[in-house]
Formats: structure tokens, C-alpha cells, sequence
């Protein structure tokens, strides 16, 4: 009896999974265009699985020691049941890998079950809590029907009874891992996972066979040529086909969750529930059915979406509010841990864009700095004849005057900044003791335009770029060196598009190649412990961890790393312009980010970056000093004229005195 | 307050918006004007009122951008009306009033560019024989064509003012700030030009204009011990040790107090 059942089973399984992808594909097809080379795509598909996608999962040995177990066990038992049980084979060796096949899951599968008897909070349950038992049945189920096969038990084994159950439980089996895989189980991941890879957005960021890393972190530009297109993503229909298909992929592991520090705040943003709301705005519905942590502060339910419904809506709720848009800091801890490849910071700010070019809803102070920009080039609307009043007593060379320069020092906004003006000044020092050929654009310069594009500003950015852009083609040099990691991407990353190709340091990595070169003579560092605060856009947007840490062991500083360092760097809060939009949350992400700090009793934490250094020093006190690597090393610097500089000294020991204040 | 603007309806209400191209403090680039702007908010913070907007002047691609910047709180189309550079615009505005005939005119209190005067609402109002109300901070409802409106003075305080409409307000700085101006309405939206005949402004053209020097300022000097003595210092209100407040007078009796105190000043001789 199995004998005709299971064919059955099988065939209508597959028929059923194959309408199910065409309804999905079709699901993903009210997108945007966006062409894909398709054969080639598919074609790298299965490296960027095995490698770049593997890399990610096995962060978590045990994790991705089960999936492989699973995974590889189940593609190869579904190949081989369908030869042997649909088609009818009646070989003993297929019988007998396939019985291998399916053991080789069915352990997987008890490991899925034991992770899933205690989830921790970040994974999805719901339909999610099932699948275990499903991947059993299917193991399960698969091998005993096989065992006659192979010649294990005699072929007329059992009786009628028997047979309708094993049935059974291959159908259950069948339901979830090839029906499910199409028409919106757990399993989806597989199917949508597998395509999200081949017509991923960001090709570029996969590695290749010669060993290339791989990044691609840049936000890709808006095109602005026509009035009429519709500026950003106000519907789910409006990203494009393999940006839903991308959120379709999501397997609600949670990890982006765990890593996003507006959610760890408090804030109404959680990376999980946001892609899984543009899959139920996809679909159409509401998010009722969402089993996994929500946005802090918001119920699930409340809200509901169409394909082509907007997506915020400007009174009352939609689909997603627009504060849980706006607590993100682009930190890319999400899109770092995603093990999907899933783009959420692109979703976050092409929805960011729709708000503020088309609805003119830029949160609190996000429409003042956005106009400063638009007036002054600089978001604290400061008179940009005035970018060079901090350094009035520095004679700084300027480009306009020299044209020509080994360096161009990018000064950033941080101009403006009496905090930052001290990590500027410590950078001319070290670049004057290094005798490096520098000059600067002074007033010349504006805004990078990084936090103007986060907002959502594209016209802005596009602005500023263009006109910056204008203003670097008039000169030579060879490199560009910043102390804003967001000027440094934007200006390596960003600026390509537009036109504008340069090759851009960040002031650690090019100290390094100073002391390297041997260019620097630094003395030994005396004080306390230190750690090291890495900036999310020269970590993870720009994959430099080693050069700041090279530069503090060549202090003499050793680093006493917090648990979350490197790629899994915490961030500061103050990216993506989240200082500005300002949403509130339990508590501040800075806060929880000088904890880390005071977990590793530092005494002192080294950035490399104004916003960091900022946000961190505005944690209050008793904290660890914050101290910028250009200052560390400014510090440490052995100058030849040491009797001056000494004088120097003591004669603004002298002032400082003179100025102290006297408390009555 | 009794009233919120945003709650009572103005269906039917034509309200008309007179804007003009700002100039940013301190770049100078073009810009909409913060106070026309602001005039702008508080015509679409009145539910269901038609607001027009009209612009009178010369005519640049800076002074497009600008004006682009008022479409972009959500207005679909500015009526230009296009001048040759020096003209009076006053006289032109008077036609596009009287043949659109709106109930109620707003405007910022004076310009960014140009002669900046202020007296434009006046010249208009005069000419329309309609009252004028300067610094208008809210308009509370408008009921059988009566405006109840608060008017900002000095200090915060407020006034309400009963004005039978058709009216010209000026609104300043203690309005509600202006919405944010988006892109993408901003270009989308129509700037409906029109030519009218332009009206030399011959007076003005005899001036010569040249950028005013700063004035010195005077210094306040704080004898201060402590905190707490600086803070009363810089909160305390500006001292106002003469002068006089005259309610329920008639027009002949303010404007005789106004001709002596000018006498007293030395403004007139």
C-alpha cells in the first residue's frame, strides 16, 4: 500500500510547493524593478551559501554545527526520497544513503528540539516551536518507510494500519519541509533564503574565490533626475522585488535583536519585527500572528499593512510607526549578525527618505539641522566663514594657497565642536611631528553630508556631495585623512556614485603607517587601564578593528577589551542621526555603553571618533576618561625641541593658575 | 485657552497668503521667509480653509528655489506675480486681492530682502479699506464673519481681538514655527506665474542703499557676586522707567500723547 501512498504523497507535495512558489514569487514581483543577472546569480548562490552565509552562522558553533546537520541532512534525504519513494528506484545503495540522510537529520533535528525547549527570548515562537517536531516527523517517517527498501525488514513488513500511520507522519512531515517551504511556514526561510541569496541587492558584499572580503556598507544613491517619481518607500510595493524577497528570507533568529542597541534601550525598534512587518505588509494583514519580542512600549496587534498601503501612516497607525524608523542608529549590528544578509539599515532609511522628502516629517530637531545644512552647510547652522576660527593661532595650510598636498586633512564638523577642536588640535601635532606635507580646504569645506542622507535627506546629501566633490577636483593630493569615521565613509563609500574617487584614512589607520615608518617617537604610555570604544562606521561599515589597536600597543597601551568589541562593538548612540530625532527610550544607549566600559574596569576608553567622544562624555560621572587616539598620541609624542616645548609647559601650568577659579 | 484653532472648521474660508523670498542671516542665500513661512503654517493649521499663496516680485532661479520652499509644506501651487525688478509691488497686489477677494490676508510683518519696510500690509489695507491686526500669534475661530484672534505683545502676553473680516494680519515671530518643507512637493508643486504691469517704484529708485553699519551696543555691566544675582540679572525685565499706557482714550488724544512724546525725543522739531 505504502507503495502507491508515498508517490502520491510525494508528487502532490512537490505540485503543491511549486503553486506555493509561484504565488510567493508573485508576492515578491509588485516590488520595484531591480535587474539581476540571474544565471550568474544563481551560479554564486551556492558559495555565498556555503561561505559568506556559513561564516555568519557559525558564530555560534553549536548553532550552526545543528543547521548543518539538518539542513545538509534534509536536502540530500528530499533528493533521495523523491528518487527512491516517488520515483520508485528500487536501488539498495540509494536506500541505504538515504537511510543515512535522514539519521543525519533526525540528530539535527533533536538538537532544533532541544534549543527550542528553553528559547531564549530573542527567537520567534509560534508555528516556529513546531518545527522540530516537524523535522522529526520527516526523519522519522522518511527512514522507516525507507528501512523496507533497503532490505532491512521483509517488503510486506507491517500491516494496513501500520502503513497509514508511517503515511501519516511522512505527510506531516511533507506538509511542513516541502508545502510549508513555499507557502509560508517556518521552512520559508529555505526557499526564500536560497533566491534572497542569488538576486541579493549588495552583490558586492559576498567574498570571492580569491579570498576577498567582501563589503558593501555604502547606501546606495536615489535617483532624483524625475519630479514626478515618488521619492523613497512609502508602500511595501515600493521596495524593490528583491528587497521583499530579502525580508521574506528572515528566519526570526532574533540575533539582529540581541544586537541592536535602540531595542536594548527601549526604544520602539526591534530589527526582527520591523522585517517581519514588511512581510505582513507584503502579504497584506495584520501582525497579529507575530510570535517573537515586540517594539519596547508597543503591543503587537495594533498595527496592519497592505502591499500598497502606506507603510506610516501620517495620522493614526499603519503598518510601522515612525519613531520605531527613527530609533535606529545605522550602527549595521544588525545587518553584521543577520545570518540572512538581510539589508535592514537600506529599509530603514529608504522609508526615512519617503518621510522626509515627501511627508516633510523629520522628527524633533531633524528639520533644523536639516535646513541648517541646507543654509549653512553645517548642521548647527554656524556661519561657514567660521569653520576655521579654532585653529586661528595654528596657521594652518590651506589648499586654496598651496593646491597641492601629500594629505588633505578633512576637518569635519567637528570644527564647531570645543570637544572635538582638542582632538583637532592633537591632530595637527601628531601630523606636524610626522613632518607630513598636509593642508586643509578651511572654509572651503562643508558638511559631508552623512547625517543629512541618514535622515533621509537624499537632495541635501546629493547637494553637499556634488558641491564637495567640485571643490576636491581642484586640487592634488594623494590621500585624504579624517578624524570622523563618518566623513571617511561617506567620503570612501558614498561619494563613488556621485563621482568623487578617493583614497580616504582614518587618522588611526594612517598614524599606524606613521609609526610604521617609523615617522612617530612616542613615549610609554604611564597611566591606568584602557579599552577601546570601535566606531560603528570605521568597524563594521569599514572592517578597520586592527589599526587603532595597533596604534595604542605601540603606546604601550594594552587593551582591556569589553565584551562586545570588534565587530560586535556596541554603539555609542549617536549615528544615523539618532541624537537628533531623539526618540525616547528606557534608558540611553550611551549609558549602557559606558557599562561596558565599567565592566572592564578601564580607567580610560580610546575612541576615534567626535560622535562617540561626545555621546560617551555626556554619560555622567564617576565614568572612565574619554580620550580620542589623536590625543593619546599627541600626548605620548617625543618632539626633538623638548626644552621649548617644556617651557611652553610650564608657562601654561602658569596661566592655567592664573585662571583658576575661586570658590567663595 | 477656550479655543483651538485646529478644532473648529473654516470651511468656505479663503484665506490668502502673501509670501515672499527670505534670505538666510547669515549666508544670504535665498530661503522662504521664517516669518511668511510662519503666515503659511497658520493658514493651513485652519481646518478647511482654501489657501492661496501669492507672490509678487521679480522673478530668478534663487528666488524659485525659494519659493519652491513653501510648496513644499504641502501647497500645491504659488501665484506669481511677476515684476520687474524695482517695482512696487503694492499696487499689483491690490489687483490680485480684489479679483481673488479673499476674507482674510496673511503675511509675515516685513521682509528679508528688498526695502523691508513693513508697510506693505498697511499700504494694502489701506487701499482694501480693511482693518489691519499686526503680530497675530493664533486666530481661535471665525464665526458669521467675525475673527476672534490673540495677538502677541510684548513679553508673551496676549490679546484677543475681535475683527470683522475681510482683514490683513501680520504674523512675527511669536507664531507657531513654519512646517518642515519637503523635496518632493517642493518640486512637484506649481509656481502659476502671470504678468501684470509693473509700477515703477520712483521713489525708491532715487535712494541710495548701502549695507547698514553696525551700531555699537551698550554694554550691561552686572555687578555680581553670586549666581543666583547674575540669573535675576539677565531675567529681569528691560527697564521701562518712563513712559505711559493709555487705554480708552480717542484717536485725537493717542495721537496728540504720540506728537509729544516724539517732541520730547527730539525726533520732531
Amino acid at each position: 500500500m505504502l507503495d502507491t501512498l508515498l508517490p502520491i504523497l510525494f508528487f502532490s507535495a512537490l505540485a503543491l510547493a511549486a503553486i506555493g512558489a509561484v504565488r510567493r514569487v508573485r508576492l515578491w514581483r509588485q516590488g520595484r524593478p531591480s535587474p539581476v543577472p540571474l544565471i550568474r546569480g544563481l551560479a554564486a548562490m551556492p558559495r555565498r551559501y556555503l561561505v559568506d552565509l556559513h561564516h555568519v552562522v557559525a558564530r555560534d558553533k553549536a548553532m550552526s554545527n545543528t543547521h548543518v546537520a539538518t539542513a545538509g541532512g534534509f536536502v540530500l534525504a528530499a533528493l533521495l526520497a523523491i528518487a527512491v519513494h516517488g520515483l520508485g528506484l528500487d536501488s539498495t545503495i540509494l536506500a541505504w544513503a538515504l537511510l543515512a540522510a535522514t539519521t543525519c537529520m533526525f540528530v539535527g533535528s533533536l538538537f532544533v528540539a532541544k534549543r527550542r525547549r528553553n528559547p531564549p527570548p530573542r527567537l520567534s515562537r509560534g508555528p516556529w516551536m513546531r518545527l522540530p517536531k516537524s523535522l522529526i516527523a520527516f526523519s522519522l517517517g522518511v527512514f522507516l518507510v525507507t528501512l523496507p527498501t533497503a532490505g532491512v525488514l521483509p517488503e510486506d513488513f507491517g500491516n494496513w494500519f501500520l502503513a497509514l500511520v508511517l503515511a501519516g507522519v511522512v505527510a506531516w512531515g511533507l506538509g511542513e519541509l516541502f508545502f510549508g517551504m513555499t507557502w509560508g511556514g517556518p521552512m520559508k526561510h529555505a526557499f526564500a533564503g536560497a533566491l534572497h541569496l542569488a538576486f541579493h541587492r549588495r552583490p558586492e558584499r559576498f567574498s570571492d574565490k580569491h579570498g576577498g572580503e567582501g563589503r558593501s556598507t555604502g547606501l546606495k544613491a536615489l535617483r532624483l533626475e524625475d519630479p514626478a517619481t515618488k521619492l523613497g518607500v512609502e508602500k511595501p510595493a515600493d521596495f524593490t522585488w528583491n528587497q521583499l524577497l530579502g525580508f521574506d528570507a528572515c528566519v526570526q533568529c532574533g540575533r539582529c535583536e540581541a544586537a541592536c542597541p535602540a531595542f536594548a534601550a527601549g526604544q520602539p525598534l526591534n530589527p526582527k519585527k520591523l522585517i517581519q512587518d514588511m512581510v505582513v505588509g507584503m502579504a497584506g494583514g495584520s501582525d497579529a500572528r507575530y510570535a517573537g519580542s515586540p517594539y519596547p512600549g508597543k503591543p503587537v496587534g495594533e498595527h496592519a499593512g497592505e502591499p500598497h498601503g502606506p507603510i506610516v501612516a501620517r495620522q493614526g497607525t499603519a503598518l510601522v510607526d515612525a519613531e520605531t524608523l527613527w530609533s535606529c542608529t545605522t550602527c549595521r549590528a544588525c545587518v553584521e549578525e543577520c545570518p540572512m544578509m538581510i539589508e535592514h539599515v537600506d529599509a530603514i532609511v529608504d522609508m526615512r527618505r519617503f518621510l522626509t522628502l515627501e511627508h516633510g516629517n523629520t522628527p524633533n530637531k531633524g528639520a533644523e539641522v536639516l535646513d541648517n545644512l541646507i543654509a549653512t552647510d553645517n548642521p548647527g547652522g554656524f556661519d561657514p566663514g567660521s569653520r576655521m576660527h579654532w585653529a586661528a593661532d595654528l596657521d594652518l595650510p590651506l589648499m586654496a594657497d598651496k593646491h597641492e598636498a601629500e594629505v588633505l586633512l578633512w576637518l569635519g564638523d567637528g570644527v564647531f565642536d570645543m570637544r572635538n577642536q582638542r582632538t583637532l588640535r592633537a591632530l595637527v601635532s601628531v601630523l606636524h611631528a610626522a613632518k607630513v606635507d598636509f593642508a586643509v580646504l578651511g572654509n572651503e569645506e562643508r558638511d559631508s553630508g552623512d547625517v543629512a542622507r541618514r535622515l533621509g535627506d537624499e537632495a541635501t546629501f546629493q547637494s553637499l556631495a556634488r558641491r564637495n566633490i567640485a571643490t576636491l577636483e581642484q586640487y592634488r593630493f594623494e590621500r585624504i585623512v579624517t578624524c570622523d569615521p563618518h566623513s571617511f565613509h561617506v567620503l570612501k563609500n558614498e561619494y563613488g556614485e556621485l563621482g568623487g574617487h578617493y583614497e580616504v584614512f582614518h587618522h588611526s589607520t594612517y598614524f599606524n603607517h606613521l609609526l610604521v615608518n617609523g615617522k612617530l617617537s612616542l613615549r610609554a604610555w604611564k597611566g591606568g587601564t584602557v579599552t577601546y570604544h570601535d566606531p560603528c562606521y570605521l568597524g563594521r561599515y569599514n572592517g578597520e578593528y586592527e589599526a587603532p589597536r595597533d596604534v595604542l600597543k605601540a603606546l604601550g597601551i594594552e587593551v582591556e577589551e569589553m565584551a562586545r568589541s570588534g565587530y560586535r562593538s556596541r554603539c555609542c548612540g549617536g549615528g544615523g542621526g539618532a541624537p537628533i530625532t531623539d526618540i525616547p527610550g528606557k534608558q540611553r544607549i550611551p549609558d549602557m555603553r559606558m557599562n561596558d566600559v565599567r565592566e572592564t574596569g578601564a580607567e580610560l576608553v580610546a575612541v576615534g571618533c567626535p560622535q562617540c567622544t561626545a555621546m560617551l562624555e555626556g554619560v555622567v560621572e564617576p565614568r572612565a576618561e574619554i580620550k580620542d587616539i589623536a590625543e593619546l598620541v599627541a600626548d605620548a609624542l617625543i618632539v626633538d625641541a623638548t626644552a621649548e616645548s617644556a617651557s611652553r609647559d610650564e608657562a601654561a601650568e602658569k596661566t592655567r593658575r592664573a585662571a583658576e577659579e575661586v570658590t567663595l | 485657552m477656550p479655543h483651538n484653532a485646529k478644532s473648529s472648521s473654516h470651511a468656505g474660508l479663503n484665506v490668502a497668503v502673501l509670501v515672499s523670498v527670505g534670505r538666510h542671516p547669515l549666508t544670504a542665500r535665498a530661503r522662504r521667509a521664517d516669518q511668511d513661512a510662519r503666515a503659511v503654517e497658520m493658514a493651513l493649521s485652519m481646518s478647511d480653509a482654501a489657501v492661496h499663496l501669492i507672490h509678487a516680485g521679480g522673478n530668478g532661479s534663487d528666488n524659485e528655489e525659494a519659493l519652491r520652499g513653501y510648496l513644499g509644506m504641502g501647497i500645491g501651487e504659488v501665484n506669481l506675480i511677476k515684476q520687474s525688478s524695482g517695482a512696487d509691488v503694492v499696487p499689483a497686489l491690490i489687483n490680485a486681492l480684489r479679483d481673488t477677494a479673499p476674507q482674510l490676508v496673511l503675511t509675515g510683518t516685513r521682509a528679508e530682502t528688498g526695502e523691508g519696510s513693513g508697510l506693505v500690509p498697511y499700504l494694502l489695507a489701506e487701499a482694501l479699506g480693511w482693518p489691519v491686526i499686526n503680530g497675530l500669534a493664533q486666530v481661535e475661530s471665525i464665526e458669521q464673519g467675525v475673527a476672534t484672534v490673540l495677538q502677541a505683545l510684548p513679553r508673551g502676553k496676549r490679546r484677543r481681538l475681535r475683527v470683522r473680516l475681510p482683514a490683513v494680519a501680520t504674523v512675527d515671530s511669536s507664531a507657531p514655527a513654519a512646517r518642515q518643507s519637503a523635496f518632493g512637493p517642493a518640486r512637484r508643486g506649481e509656481l502659476a506665474a502671470r504678468a501684470c504691469a509693473s509700477v515703477p517704484d520712483e521713489l525708491q529708485a532715487q535712494w541710495q542703499v548701502q549695507p547698514a553699519r553696525k551700531r555699537p551696543k551698550r554694554l550691561k555691566i552686572i555687578k555680581s557676586a553670586s549666581a543666583r544675582d547674575r540669573f535675576k540679572a539677565a531675567a529681569a525685565k528691560a527697564d521701562s522707567g518712563s513712559g505711559q499706557l493709555l487705554s480708552d482714550v480717542s484717536p485725537e488724544q493717542g495721537a496728540e500723547a504720540i506728537f509729544a512724546l516724539l517732541k520730547e525725543e527730539g525726533v520732531l522739531r
